[in-house]
């Protein structure tokens, strides 16, 4: 079945998963994403090509469980830069692309000899979209960065933590997965405006400015009332300013390190916490309004945390739902992945075939289409995998070339 | 005096009628800063955020709310009694004249209301509906109460968020990321859907997960369990990882905390950093200055033979302990900008509100100011997340006083209309 995107081309310099899951998510809508390796170094330059997880003990290039997840639906080619043949090639790739995409810090791709000028003059149209940490121009645009400098730098590492704590920051790099958002996004406007006005455009994406873009209140609330984050008690990120609500956080259950997020949103749903507790304080009248629950959230966390502690994370959540307040167990990956009936049932774990790996399953998408609804089935490409399909079947390049500059180590 | 041209918006000329609470409004702002044309439909007692704080000095008010201000700009804003038939008809039309019907409302009131996707879709069958809801429509736990917190913990992010001591609870990061991530994919799935249809294809009705939004915004929480059957676990201000990994966060001499990054690994990072004490005249007082001199001489670094190398390990803790010195006598701004300079990843802690004075965001124009005639004064707000030279982001307008737009959409409306 045709997807929405497979009248789409995107020659694809991206890796790790900044730029990597920008044509992933176009490449489950069916865009040829041709994804570009160099040779010599057997793809390296993105790390996670060879990184852990893996499946089994086979180690090296084709076994990075990152590396597949991040590359699905995607054709890989070689092809090596360094050499004048190989970028003869690739303008004859971008030449028939309707994108080229790119994480590299900035100014690689102008010293390879492709920055947007360069692109144009192979092809008018071409949407280029760039996407490193700063962007392109401005005092650090040589810095270097990767996800948990992005967040640091953006505001969102300090954001997340609690009272009286350095930041806890993000667990894994949130910004690796937003900044390919934000690519994708790019991506597809720039298309729509090339759809309706015929013209290509540079898009450059710098993720800390994505990063920033992200805790719009809090900064109003500075720009506006001089109030800044960084004050005194603050950031508590389990709390809930916006609105006032409390108690709010996540509360411990009975057994090691397993936990409850609760959230109660207005005086009904305290009357309905107070109901389903049956405890003493649940009574007290000074918890009776949020004014009050607000003034003595310490106290109200503490009270409500001796209660979670009886009773297990599912079964404390449960018993809240049935009264109609937010509450959900902290899920562990194993319980969210094989044990959530509302993830098995969305489909969200697909299994994807991989030519060395065999069948892994790798993240879905959290969308469906009615009538061009997301495919993901072909694991990441082995190096070079495609690169009949793309010089041969697409390019119109020979058997024997082929052969020829797999040789000359072209390809 | 000659204004000069301002150059339209990538999404100039696509409608967008929004019918959102908190989970999908940023959804409607992206599309809107891009040029869309989002028409926010409220009751007449105005959108339920328009209660949301901060307020501009702390005074409640419908229009002081910076939350809505926030999430509404460059939207245009009707009010609808939608309790009327005749009022639910008018958004019935106006739905007729959209490329995009972005809403999260509860399934049941959408029927109440008739607006079922069949229903839609035949006086306009181009349109693309975009439902964005906690679980998914029809989805086991579709009928959960739910909010950004109990997303992001049932969802997989809390879990990796947090502190390497775990008598602490999990975090789960500030800013509402939890349905900001599900109107990132409401956006991208909507222009998916566009392209479709400007490639001739029809429209379509797109059913937007912000519990599986998050499950799939979490990196190795996720895949180390499909590939491997391993779980993550939670550390002080970095990855979640399935084995213990070293601190990288320091307290810089001013008490902000910089991000150390990745340590010296290579012999030129060893003479950067031994310079770096060097300049600073910490040599001395650097008692492992010997194992970065010997980082320096060593031509290969094998990571694979570190378990067994005892002198690289000594080598790659001087490094590593090199840095936390450099961190703990500088500020932290001079600490990232110096240790930028000479190559190293690492980078300064900055609370959101202090990136908009950082000098580099103010050179690419990050801070935009946005003007407020009614209250006769300018806000800095955040500003671009990409910067398209052809197609720019721009505010176009702060957020819509309450009905603001009613005239004019009304107006256009009863044109089409007749």
């Amino acid at each position: 079945m045709p997807g929405a995107l497979s009248h789409l081309r995107i020659c694809d310099f991206t890796g790790q998963l900044a730029g990597a899951g920008a044509t992933r998510f176009l490449a489950a809508f069916g865009a040829q994403v041709i994804r570009i390796e160099d040779p010599v170094n057997e793809g390296r330059w993105d790390i996670l090509r060879g990184m852990a997880p893996h499946v089994d003990e086979r180690r090296g290039i084709e076994f990075g469980g990152s590396f597949n997840n991040h590359n699905v639906e995607k054709l890989g080619v070689t092809l090596s830069l360094r050499t004048e043949r190989g970028k003869e090639l690739l303008r004859e790739l971008v030449a028939v692309s309707d994108v080229v995409a790119e994480n590299f810090s900035s100014g690689v791709m102008e010293r390879l000899g492709f920055d947007y000028d360069a692109l144009r003059a192979l092809r008018e149209d071409v949407i280029y979209v760039s996407n490193c940490g700063f962007g392109h121009s401005g005092p650090y645009r040589d810095f270097k960065t990767w996800g948990p400098i992005v967040q640091a730098i953006s505001g969102l590492t300090f954001s997340s933590g609690l009272p009286d704590q350095p930041p806890a920051g993000w667990g894994y790099s949130y910004m690796d997965h937003t900044g390919a958002y934000y690519m994708a996004i790019a991506i597809l406007m720039a298309l729509r405006h090339r759809n309706r006005t015929g013209e290509g455009q540079w898009v450059d994406l710098g993720c800390t400015e994505a990063g920033a873009s992200l805790n719009g209140p809090a900064i109003l609330d500075y720009t506006v009332n001089g109030r800044p984050l960084r004050r005194e008690g603050s950031p508590n990120s389990n709390r809930h300013e916006y609105p006032a609500m409390a108690p709010h956080g996540i509360y411990p259950s009975h057994e090691d390190d397993t936990w409850v997020a609760i959230a109660c949103r207005d005086d009904r749903d305290w009357a309905a916490i107070a109901g389903a507790s049956g405890e003493v304080w649940a009574g007290d009248e000074r918890f009776a309004a949020l004014a009050g629950r607000l003034a003595g959230s310490d106290e109200l966390d503490e009270l409500v945390a001796d209660w979670t502690r009886a009773r297990g994370n599912f079964e404390t959540a449960a018993l809240l739902q049935g009264v109609g307040v937010p509450a959900a167990a902290v899920q562990r990956p194993e319980e969210r992945i094989d044990q959530d009936a509302n993830t098995e049932a969305w489909g969200l774990w697909p299994t994807v075939t991989h030519r060395e790996m065999g069948d892994v399953r790798v993240d879905g998408l959290p969308v469906h289409l009615s009538e061009t609804d997301w495919q993901i089935a072909r694991g990441a490409p082995c190096l070079g995998e495609h690169n009949e399909e793309v010089f041969g079947e697409l390019l119109g390049h020979s058997a024997e070339e082929i052969a020829a500059l797999t040789e000359e180590g072209v390809l | 005096m000659t204004t000069p041209p301002v150059a339209s918006g990538a999404l100039e000329g696509v409608r967008v009628v929004e019918l959102c609470d908190d989970l999908g409004a940023f959804a409607g702002k992206l599309l809107a800063d891009m040029g869309a044309d989002v028409i926010k439909v409220e009751a007449p007692a105005g959108d339920p955020t328009r209660a949301y704080p901060p307020f501009v000095d702390d005074e409640p008010n419908p229009e002081r709310s910076l939350y809505f201000w926030h999430y509404n700009t460059s939207k245009a804003s009707v009010t609808l009694d939608l309790r009327e038939a005749a009022e639910q008809e008018r958004l019935r039309a106006l739905i007729q004249s959209a490329d995009i019907f972005l809403e999260s409302q509860p399934p049941e009131r959408l029927s109440a209301l008739g607006l079922e996707y069949d229903a839609l879709r035949t006086a306009n069958p181009g349109l693309i509906m975009v439902s964005v809801s906690p679980f998914g429509r029809g989805m086991p736990r579709a009928d959960e109460a739910s909010t950004d917190l109990t997303i992001l913990a049932g969802g997989g992010p809390a879990w990796s968020c947090g502190y390497d001591d775990h008598s602490m609870p999990p975090v789960r990061g500030g800013g509402n990321q939890g349905y900001q991530t599900a109107s990132h994919f409401a956006v991208m799935s909507a222009l998916v859907a566009l392209l479709h249809r400007d490639a001739g294809g029809p429209g379509q009705h797109i059913d937007v997960n912000a519990h599986a939004a998050a499950n799939v915004t979490t990196e190795a929480g996720s895949y180390t369990w499909l590939v491997a059957q391993q779980t993550v676990q939670r550390q002080t201000g970095r990855h979640a990882g399935v084995n213990p990994s070293m601190p990288s966060q320091i307290k810089c001499a001013d008490g902000r905390y910089a991000n150390t990054g990745i340590p010296p690994r290579r012999p030129e990072s060893f003479r950067a950093v031994h310079e770096w004490l060097e300049s600073l005249g910490l040599v001395e007082e650097f008692l492992e200055a010997p194992l970065l001199q010997e980082g320096m001489r060593r031509e290969r670094f094998d990571m694979s033979m570190i378990a067994q190398d005892e002198e690289l390990q000594a080598i790659f803790g001087a490094g590593r302990a090199a840095m936390n010195l450099l961190a703990s006598k500088l500020p932290a701004y001079e600490f990232f900008t110096g240790g930028q300079a000479r190559g190293f990843q690492i980078g300064i802690i900055y609370a959101p509100e202090e990136v908009l004075e950082d000098p580099h965001f103010v050179a690419r124009g990050f801070p935009v100011e946005v003007d407020h005639p009614e209250l006769d004064r300018t806000v800095t707000y955040p500003g671009a997340p990409y910067q398209f030279e052809r197609s720019p982001w721009r505010i176009r307008r702060r957020a819509p006083l309450l009905g603001e737009d009613n005239e004019r959409v009304f107006r256009e409306l009863g044109a089409t209309e007749s």
